[in-house]
């Protein structure tokens, strides 16, 4: 397959930052809204580089979300960047009523989403991004797994017309795709073929769960991996026929196990094709501000628990 | 005594108001639901905005140069809905379907539902956050069309309001025109020392300076003011506009007049022919 799991290492928010400006520049109705992070989300590349394009919202989400929708409806397209946590859960109203129900051409990208949000805990964590969009009917969910993958989606939402989220990791991550892959919305890809068992990953998990899935190969457990790029629309039919081949499914994503891709697989299974699955993520719980070793294994969502899962489920099959 | 109104627009419009205001108790009377006190405050304001001020044309809702208008207080839907129908955006008889199901005129404004909407509104504080957008939309493309919107009192209370009131006077948005419809009651509120109730937000015209904002004071139900704030508001340059239109909820019906219990009530049968009466006698006065 095409996996590539380098141990060349890239930040999703600098390549973020880098294509947004090209976007800023090749297309004028492309602006940028911050509420007052992008030095951390790193739009602060527009604002340097491309200072027209870039409009400062301040401290504001509630008001940067329905500004953007005002925008939208002049013919613009707006992004409208801050973390994930402020985005899905200070706004969220806002974006329901004047992005989502209208169906306005509004990207919103959530930076330091999942559990490493870099030293800043729990205020700053966003656990439950995935479940809270993907509840909005309308709304296109995204889940990049490395930086060549944000490019190619924020390529697929600048193209789209109507509302489009999309949350980023912080810190660096393995690249996995080659700069041919293809993005397709509502698409799952196959990353690894095997067939004892799939996993069904999304985001930063993506990588975590093919170095989960090489180390069980040393033990003789043959590990299908499947990204899940698109939250929402799910390929139901990818889950389905996972289902059929391996009989037995672990989800993996940096996100509550509650309304997230665990829950959208799950929900799936038990109405199309009911077999044993596990879902790896944070279980119900507040977590701390922590170096990001420790935060994976506290909150049980490291390779080795992911692993660990595999196992588990396999005694079920 | 003014040049800002004919006398033949003045009478235009004050007829155009009794209209409004009958359509608005007979569309509340006919759906047995819907706000009234609020649509009758701001009533006077939406008929000057569509018949005198605005650049619009029905036959082309979504012209891309044409004013805009957010009705920020989305509650007051049967008001904007009664003024559009009779500017010809779609049929009065239309009015008979608000509320109902698969209606264009639901509860609350829907822009995908019905033309003339020109932003969906309904939970409070975010519509004047969508024409702090629109405007910022048509300076950063140099377009030269206005945006109007109108909030409530109540509303007022939503932080979000003065988070839009901050990032539009940054901006410098002098395309950009609100309306406060100041009928001094919300849907319940607090209770005034010495009976009554609270006003929902006290001295605005000290807040909307204090946030950088150009800001007239009006009678909201005399369209020789209104016309005039309105051209006042189009001259100020680097500065929004708030027009704190002084209004009475439930104007045009004594028995609703400065009543909160009317923010949102069915008629009786006798109500409404008092109020039809009232509106259409009282008012011609």
């Amino acid at each position: 397959m095409k996996r590539v799991l380098s141990t060349e290492k890239v930040s999703m928010r600098d390549v973020f930052g880098e294509i947004l400006l090209q976007l800023s520049i090749e297309d004028e109705t492309v602006y940028v809204l911050d509420g007052d992070l992008a030095n951390s989300t790193k739009v602060d590349t527009v604002a340097m580089k491309n200072p027209k394009k870039f409009l400062q919202m301040g401290i504001a989400e509630q008001n940067m979300m329905s500004v953007a929708a005002g925008l939208a409806t002049t013919g613009l397209q707006p992004w409208a960047t801050t973390f994930a946590a402020f985005l899905s859960k200070r706004a969220i109203d806002q974006i329901q009523v004047q992005i989502a129900q209208p169906s306005l051409n509004v990207k919103m990208v959530g930076a330091y989403s999942g559990l490493l949000t870099g030293l800043t805990g729990k205020t700053h964590q966003a656990l439950e991004d995935i479940a809270i969009f993907r509840s909005l009917a309308n709304m296109v969910v995204l889940a990049p797994a490395d930086s060549v993958e944000v490019k190619k989606m924020m390529e697929f939402a600048h193209k789209y017309k109507g509302p489009v989220y999309m949350r980023l990791a912080r810190d660096p991550y393995p690249v996995i795709f080659s700069q041919d892959y293809n993005f397709e919305l509502g698409k799952a890809v196959t990353l690894k073929e095997g067939k004892d068992i799939t996993i069904i990953s999304t985001g930063t998990q993506t990588s975590r769960s093919l170095e989960a899935a090489e180390k069980l190969e040393e033990e003789g457990i043959s590990v299908a991996v499947i990204h899940m790029p698109t939250i929402k629309p799910l390929d139901k039919k990818a889950i389905i026929r996972a289902a059929e081949t391996t009989g037995v499914i672990v989800t993996a994503e940096e996100h509550s196990i509650y309304g997230g891709l665990g829950s959208a697989v799950a929900e799936v299974l038990v109405e199309e094709k009911p077999v044993p699955m596990l879902r790896v993520g944070v279980k119900d719980r507040n977590a701390e501000s922590a170096p990001n070793e420790e935060l994976l294994e506290k909150y049980e969502i490291s390779v080795k628990y992911v692993a660990e899962a595999v196992k588990k489920a396999l005694k079920r099959k | 005594m003014n040049q800002t109104l004919s006398k033949e627009n003045l009478a235009y419009l004050k007829e155009k108001s009794i209209e409004a205001r009958r359509l608005i108790i007979e569309t509340v009377f006919h759906a047995g639901a819907g706000h009234i006190g609020g649509p009758l405050s701001a009533v006077d304001v939406l008929v000057n905005l569509y018949f005198n001020e605005m650049n619009i044309d029905p036959q082309n809702p979504k012209a891309e140069d044409r004013d805009r208008f957010v009705l920020s207080k989305g509650h007051a839907a049967v008001g904007l809905y009664t003024v559009l129908a009779m500017r010809g955006y779609f049929p009065i008889e239309e009015l008979k379907t608000f509320d109902a199901l698969n209606s264009r005129l639901q509860a609350h404004p829907d822009m995908n539902a019905l033309p003339g909407i020109d932003m969906s509104t309904g939970s409070l504080g975010q519509g004047i956050s969508a024409a702090v957008g629109m405007a910022l939309g048509a300076k950063l493309q140099k377009k030269d069309f206005v945006t109007y919107c109108m909030i409530g009192d109540g509303e007022s209370q939503e932080g979000q309001v003065w988070e839009a009131a901050d990032v539009a006077s940054k901006y410098k948005l002098d395309n950009l025109v609100c309306i406060l419809d100041y009928n001094k009651l919300q849907q319940f509120g607090w209770n005034a020392e010495g009976g009554g109730r609270e006003i929902p937000v006290f001295e605005p015209e000290k807040r909307w300076e204090a946030f950088g904002w150009h800001v007239i004071s009006i009678d909201g139900h005399d369209h020789v003011q209104i016309s005039k704030a309105f051209k006042e508001a189009r001259k100020i340059n680097d500065k929004p506009t708030i027009i704190i239109s002084n209004t009475i909820k439930g104007k045009g019906v004594s028995f609703m007049e400065n009543q909160y219990l009317w923010h949102s009530r069915v008629l009786t049968g006798k109500e409404f022919n008092d109020a039809i009466q009232e509106i259409e006698m009282g008012f011609k006065k």
